[in-house]
This record gives structure tokens, C-alpha cells and sequence, in this order.
């Protein structure tokens, strides 16, 4: 009888402790959310709207600066157009390939110089070194080696990228809790399980935002690639920018602008909720949120 | 009332032990009626069962840290054992190096000289945190710890939740460790340690950082899960009546170095608690015994 009560002492104990439970389900409460989520983004953009459209009302430089009325129009007509919906595929295919090596380059050196002390001691600033090299100064040195085409710009993506990958899944292991490191050691892991069941899960935040910052960097080298390395038959992104340079064209550059701007938040988008999801799931987020 | 001369066996802790409801243990003192219950120290040598058959025996066992004039004697020649199936509890002041000695024990760290015997058995350790992996939920921590070679995912499965179920978690092995209070998380640690099967269960201040309400149902759950099967148990811990309420033997640690100063057989009057008489009893004369030790370091 003395373990009836001590059971149901427990399991009362436990009720307590967590609480009357989440609030009810309310079904205004997602549209509300989303609501807050949306306003302040719409706020902004109408803010540079109306920045923008300050500058074409004083007159600076009237004779090639258009409004937001004539830039949308002119992105609305090229949307009807079947070439922009072309050059973004090839950019994004690009994209894709080179993001995908980084990430295999990146995440191989990441657990190679994780792992080796003496390689960590060699590369590692090495690697720190890379991240702060602006991703354009390598066009030069691409082309020389690849000449111009595909394989170039890709050098110049993964060299962005990678770096920012490695880092940040070096920076996981690094700081992968001891404790929890003492707990799979007395749970017999060890060598390759160690590192499947333990070291890289502890590590996937911080591989996470390695990844977001590598596709940031992967999307300004493609750009910076892309504007310089001139593929013939293969029109992108970066090359309309640099047609529309040459013809003075504001309102088509202004377009393409932002069109670059738009994948790049939306991609970002992406890793953001990947990265929220990770941390809801840990319990590394206030749940009041 | 009967008295039994010599140690209690783990034979003697199952059922059959509550027939004999005041049991007292204490070797030095069996066979005086008139002391029963009283707490009394275990001679400095072991009695000759435990010599045969220990779960756990360290030997002069020292750990220096460090090289030279900057090293550290954390641990001076330590002897102790445990007795399969003995709840032995280990106390002492700051630097008596009880999470040292656990580490040694556990095998994660070597010793400097001596030599520490777990005769081949399974060792698992519990840390005050529960140290759960906070990307699985509860059932797949225990999971992880089954993950012995041949066993098919569906049988660990069941396995695990059969082992919460043990620690009174059964409707929570869906759960992720942060959805769970400081006592039930801890309980999933124990549910994790059962599910390696070991016959040594080494505890670092396990309900250290529980508050004290949810720290007495422990005790209960512990003593409970330690008497369903054949576990060795060497718990450290800071607090004197815990180590009182759950111990068959308390033995008080030194500080800088730590060494072995004294030992206390605790009569097992069940049940027990923490409020009980014997255990405040036997709880102040171990205080004093630590305030005297730690005394020798206000000098």
C-alpha cells in the first residue's frame, strides 16, 4: 500500500510540476501570429518605397533615376518574359551544384580538422582566414585556372561557402556539453558511434548557422562570379545585370536587383525555420514565443 | 527480534529481509542486543565475506593531477569496497574528491598508483544533471542505451518503455527532456543507467539539484528499483541525511587529499525515512564527525 501512495505521489508530483498544460487550442491565435510576423516587414518595405520615391521627387539625378512605379513595371513585364524565368534557372542551378559541393567539401573539412589537433593547428585560422577574403577578389585567379565557364564561378562558390560551413560545424564539436560527452562515454560510445549518436547531434545548431551563413556567402559569390565571368550561351542573373549596365538600363537593373535580393531572403527563410525548429525541439527557445 | 551475525547479504535485502524488521548489520557490534540501532563504526578491516565476493574494490588508490610543485594529491591511498547488492554511500567536504574517485571507478580516467576491481562487471554512472541528449525524447535516450549489438529495433523500443515505465514515466517517453520537470528528467537518467544493464551503479550527487520534496520521492523510487534487483550502488553525496537514509554504509571522506577516515554501518530499520529517528541519529554524528574534519582546515 506504502508504494500505491509513493506511485501515486509521483505521478502527482509530475502533474503539478508541469503545469495546467498549454493554453487551449485557440483558433484566432495562428492568423494573429502570422499577422505579427508580416506587418513589420510590409512597414519596411514601404519605408524604402517611400525613401525611393523621395529621391526621384527632388530631381538628383532625374535623367536616368526612375520611381518604384516604373522599376515594378518594367519587373512585371519581364516576368511575362520567359528569358528571366531562364537566367534564374541557370543561376539557381549553379547555385545549387556549387552550395552542394560546399557542403560536402565543407562538411568533410570540418570533421577532418574537428577531429586531427595537428591538422586544426595548421588549417584552422586557415579557414577563419578564407571567410574574410571578399568572395570577388577570387574571380581573377578562377578564371585564370578554370578560364571562363561554369567551373570558375563554381570555384568561387564553394571558396565562399565552405569556409562558413566547416567553421561552424568545427564550433559544434567544439562545443559539444562535457557532461554530455562523460554520459555517452559511461554509455559505452565510443570511436565512429560517438561521433553518429552524440558529437554530431550536439553539433547541429551550430552546423546549421554555418550553413545559413555559407548560403549567404555562396549567393554573393555566384552574383560577384556571375558579373564578371561571361559564359557564352548561358545567360544568367549577373550577366542581365551586366547587359542592363551597359544600356544605362536603371529600370531593368533595378528589376534584376531585386529579384537577387528576393531568392536570397527567401533561401535565408529557409535555413531560418530549419534553424528555429532545431533549437523549439531542444528546448533552446523561449516557449513563450 | 533477530539479530544476524555478520553482513547483510543482497539475499537478505529482497523480501524475505522484511521478516526481520529491525536488522542490524553492524559486524563490530552484532551479537549486542542492547546496541541494536545504534549507528557504530565498521572496523578498519573488512569482514571476510565482503573480502571474498565484492562488486567494486579499490586498493591504495591515488590520483595526483598535474606534474611537479604544481601538482595535486586528490585522492591518498584510498581502500574501500562494495558488496554486490550494498547501497554504499560516500560523503565528505568540498575537495574530498568523491567525483575523482567516481571517475576512476567508472573508468573514465585512470588512477595514478593502486588498483580498482570491478571484477568485469558492468559499471554506469549518474551524473547530477541527467545529462540527457535534448535532441532525442525520453524514450529514445533510454533507447540510445540499449543499443547493444542483435537487439532489434522494435524489442529496444519496448524495452525503453517498459524501463520508464519502471521510474513511473510511462506516458512520457514521447517527450523531449526540456518538456519535463528537474525530477522526472532525472528519473529518465535513472530509467537510461537501468537500460545498461549494470550491476554497479556509481551516482554523483544524483538529487542535488532537485528540491527537497521531490528529492524524498527519489529516495523511495531508488531504494524501490535498488531492491527489484542486484545493484551495487556507491552514491556520493553532500547531504548527511541522505547519505543516512539510503546507505547500508556511509563512509566519510577526508579532504585535500581524500582519504578514508571513517566508516559507518547503518542499521536497517525499515522503513525507512528521512524524518526517522535512527537516520537524524546517525545523520548528526556524522555531521560532527565532518566538522570536525573540516575544522582541521581553519587553521
Amino acid at each position: 500500500m506504502a508504494t500505491d501512495l509513493q506511485s501515486a505521489a509521483i505521478t502527482g508530483l509530475d502533474k503539478l510540476e508541469l503545469g495546467p498544460g498549454g493554453p487551449a487550442a485557440d483558433p484566432g491565435r495562428l492568423a494573429r501570429r502570422a499577422w505579427a510576423a508580416f506587418w513589420p516587414k510590409v512597414l519596411a518595405i514601404a519605408l524604402v518605397l517611400a525613401i525611393w520615391q523621395l529621391v526621384v521627387l527632388s530631381g538628383w539625378k532625374h535623367y536616368v533615376i526612375k520611381g518604384p512605379g516604373p522599376v515594378f513595371a518594367d519587373l512585371w513585364g519581364q516576368m511575362q518574359h520567359l528569358q528571366l524565368w531562364q537566367i534564374i534557372e541557370v543561376t539557381m542551378r549553379t547555385a545549387a551544384l556549387g552550395y552542394a559541393l560546399a557542403l560536402v567539401i565543407g562538411s568533410v573539412a570540418g570533421v577532418l580538422v574537428a577531429r586531427i589537433p595537428p591538422l586544426r593547428a595548421a588549417v584552422g585560422s586557415i579557414i577563419t582566414g578564407l571567410q574574410t577574403m571578399p568572395s570577388i577578389a577570387w574571380v581573377p585567379f578562377a578564371i585564370i585556372i578554370f578560364g571562363e565557364n561554369e567551373s570558375a564561378i563554381l570555384f568561387v562558390v564553394i571558396l565562399g561557402a565552405a569556409p562558413s560551413i566547416a567553421n561552424g560545424l568545427i564550433t559544434g564539436v567544439d562545443y559539444t556539453p562535457p557532461l554530455l560527452l562523460r554520459a555517452g562515454k559511461t554509455m559505452g560510445l565510443r570511436g565512429f558511434a560517438l561521433y553518429r549518436y552524440l558529437i554530431l547531434p550536439a553539433s547541429l545548431p551550430a552546423y546549421v548557422a554555418g550553413m545559413k551563413q555559407g548560403w549567404a556567402f555562396a549567393w554573393r559569390s555566384l552574383m560577384a562570379g556571375e558579373l564578371v565571368v561571361q559564359i557564352i550561351g548561358q545567360f544568367s542573373i549577373g550577366q542581365q545585370l551586366s547587359v542592363d549596365q551597359q544600356n544605362l538600363d536603371f529600370a531593368g537593373a533595378s528589376a534584376v536587383i531585386i529579384v537577387i535580393l528576393v531568392i536570397g531572403i527567401v533561401v535565408d527563410t529557409v535555413f531560418t525555420k530549419a534553424d528555429l525548429t532545431i533549437r523549439r525541439r531542444r528546448g533552446l527557445l523561449d516557449t513563450a514565443f | 527480534m533477530s539479530i544476524l551475525n555478520g553482513r547483510l547479504t543482497p539475499q537478505d535485502r529482497s523480501p524475505g529481509a522484511a521478516a526481520f524488521p529491525n536488522l542490524t548489520v553492524v559486524p563490530d557490534q552484532a551479537g549486542v542486543p542492547g546496541q541494536a540501532g545504534v549507528p557504530g563504526q565498521a572496523g578498519a578491516s573488512d569482514s571476510v565475506a565482503q573480502q571474498d565476493r565484492a562488486a567494486v574494490r579499490l586498493t591504495k588508490v591515488s590520483k595526483v593531477y598535474g606534474h611537479g610543485r604544481g601538482a595535486l594529491l586528490a585522492l591518498d591511498e584510498v581502500s574501500l569496497s562494495v558488496a554486490p547488492g550494498e547501497f554504499v554511500c560516500l560523503i565528505g567536504a568540498s575537495g574530498c574528491g568523491k567525483s575523482t574517485l567516481l571517475s576512476l571507478v567508472a573508468g573514465l580516467d585512470s588512477p595514478t598508483s593502486g588498483q580498482i576491481d570491478t571484477s568485469g562487471q558492468r559499471v554506469t554512472l549518474m551524473f547530477q544533471e541527467p545529462a540527457l541528449f535534448p535532441w532525442l525524447t525520453a524514450a529514445r535516450n533510454v533507447e540510445l542505451a540499449l543499443r547493444a549489438p542483435g537487439v532489434s529495433k522494435a524489442a529496444r523500443r519496448a524495452r525503453a518503455l517498459e524501463l520508464l515505465e519502471v521510474v513511473h514515466l510511462g506516458g512520457f517517453g514521447g517527450k523531449r527532456p526540456h518538456e519535463l520537470s528537474g525530477g522526472m528528467r532525472q528519473r529518465v537518467a535513472m530509467a537510461r543507467a537501468l537500460a545498461q544493464d549494470a550491476d554497479v551503479l556509481l551516482m554523483d550527487e544524483p538529487f542535488g539539484a532537485l528540491d527537497a520534496m521531490t528529492r524524498d520521492l527519489l529516495h523511495d523510487e531508488l531504494e524501490r528499483i535498488c531492491a527489484e534487483r542486484t545493484l551495487s550502488v556507491l552514491f556520493v553525496t553532500h547531504n548527511v541525511r541522505e547519505a543516512a537514509r539510503l546507505g547500508d554504509r556511509v563512509i566519510v571522506l577526508s579532504s585535500r587529499p581524500g582519504r578514508v577516515i571513517e566508516e559507518y554501518a547503518v542499521p536497517r530499520n525499515e522503513p525507512r525515512r528521512i524524518d526517522s529517528f535512527d537516520v537524524a541519529e546517525l545523520a548528526s554524528t556524522i555531521t560532527d564527525r565532518l566538522r570536525l574534519e573540516m575544522s582541521r582546515h581553519g587553521d
